[in-house]
């Protein structure tokens, strides 16, 4: 048996923090881009000519579905359906690939509807002045809209952040080796689970608790206007 | 290709199924009762209680909130009984589950309680109300009807958080699924009927805390 110092198990757990990085920053970026379209693609449809109501309302519910599906049911329920889903097909998944497919869609959910709220809070009278300005949907969007609602959705999104970066020690159970699976190993080989694990924690909350404090600072600085 | 799916093989193990929503819906109940009234108790420390004790809650609610659950769950079920704490997998899911929802609610709750005007704390004490009853009486009731939502929205996600309690053994739907799956290898059906189990398990508890809250816990 091999002689773990707690340097020992501080520094391979800090090579294993990486992953944990890096799957958060996957999720985050991925989910960032499908929740985007996600929310064009319910704008669009809210936008969209009196003839095409009916498809309006199918898009509109098919997204809300979507949102429902992945926050209404456990993120480690997502992950194990990515992990045995995508095998089904014959598809033999690496664990890390089947991690980042389901925090990506799992992202996408939660933030496609924190930017909803966001564009919702813009004024009606913004899309009609836009309109009445010959703009063009996708014209309103870039130069009235978003700039508007970007401002409101940082605080929001950031915060959300730290849900993802919690939600990736769930890839620990499918297999994937990050800072919860490193520590469940470096447990099984020195039997010094109290210390292992009060070190993940503390490495977690060296990575979320920043993150919190900003969130929270650019809330109090949104809410009290600039 | 074709995929064969059989859900029968996963719907025959009914009686599994069953016992696994009873275990979650028994686990979030008992925790979220819990969790809400050390909420309350400990939302009146971090808004008026001593310094030394604002300071304690406080780096409390952060290391809960600031840490994945999964982590805490391992900690109190394998790294509590190195220091002579043994627990069985099913207190320890329950404990874990109180402890993170305590440090959500007692946030939530604080941001109600700090709402209260004044006013009405001051025309409490004119009317000799000691504070005890000021909190519990006056405060607190409409300070729960604001954050109610949040509230019903932290406690759902609490219950979808436990399945991961599945992992140390704990017999909820997550590990009646992962049972029923390896004994007849229809992985991907078992975890989809889990998976909607526990959608209409939000959707109906949240229904059901929507219509409890007003009714029980705050009036009207």
């Amino acid at each position: 048996m091999i002689e773990f110092s707690i340097w020992d198990i501080f520094r391979n757990l800090l090579l294993a923090a990486r992953w944990t990085v890096v799957l958060s920053l996957v999720a985050f970026i991925g989910g960032g881009l499908v929740g985007a379209l996600l929310l064009v693609g319910r704008l669009s449809a809210a936008r969209s000519a009196p003839g095409a109501q009916k498809t309006a309302r199918m898009v509109r519910r098919a997204l809300d579905g979507y949102v429902l599906l992945f926050q209404g049911t456990p993120l480690l329920m997502q992950l194990f359906l990515a992990y045995f889903g995508l095998a089904l097909f014959g598809i033999n998944v690496p664990a890390w690939v089947a991690a980042g497919v389901a925090l990506t869609l799992y992202t996408s959910a939660y933030l496609a509807e924190i930017w909803r709220g966001c564009v919702d809070a813009i004024p009606k009278g913004q899309w009609e002045a836009a309109q009445s300005l010959a703009l063009n949907f996708g014209e309103q969007l870039r130069y009235i809209v978003l700039p508007q609602a970007v401002r409101i959705a940082v605080p929001p999104t950031v915060g959300f952040l730290v849900q993802v970066i919690k939600g990736t020690a769930l890839a620990s159970v499918i297999g994937f080796i990050e800072l919860t699976k490193a520590g469940t190993m470096i447990t099984n080989a020195t039997f010094k689970p109290f210390v292992v694990y009060s070190c993940v924690a503390l490495m977690y909350f060296a990575l979320c608790f920043p993150v919190s404090l900003y969130a929270r600072k650019l809330e109090r600085k949104a809410r009290n206007g600039r | 290709m074709r995929v064969e799916l059989d859900f029968m093989a996963v719907l025959s193990q009914w009686p599994l199924l069953a016992t696994g929503v009873v275990w979650t819906l028994g686990l979030t109940a008992i925790s979220s009762v819990a969790g809400v009234f050390v909420g309350m108790a400990f939302a009146w420390a971090r808004a008026s209680g001593p310094s030394w004790l604002r300071w304690v809650v406080g780096t409390y609610v952060e290391l809960i909130r600031n840490t994945p659950f999964i982590v805490q769950l391992f900690f109190i079920f394998f790294g509590l009984p190195a220091l002579g704490f043994k627990l069985s997998p099913e207190i320890a899911s329950v404990l874990a589950m109180v402890i993170n929802l305590a440090a959500y609610a007692t946030e939530i709750i604080r941001a109600g309680v700090e709402a209260t005007p004044r006013g009405q704390i001051e025309a409490a004490e004119s009317l000799a109300l000691n504070r005890v009853q000021i909190y519990t009486r006056v405060v607190l009731p409409p300070a729960l009807k604001k954050v109610w939502p949040a509230m019903v929205s932290q406690i759902i996600i609490v219950m979808l958080g436990s399945a991961v309690c599945g992992q140390i053994s704990t017999q909820e739907l997550s590990y009646a699924a992962n049972l029923i799956q390896g004994r007849n290898f229809r992985a991907f059906e078992a975890f989809i009927v889990a998976t909607l189990i526990y959608l209409v398990l939000s959707v109906a508890v949240r229904k059901l805390l929507n219509w409890a809250g007003p009714k029980f816990l705050f009036g009207r």
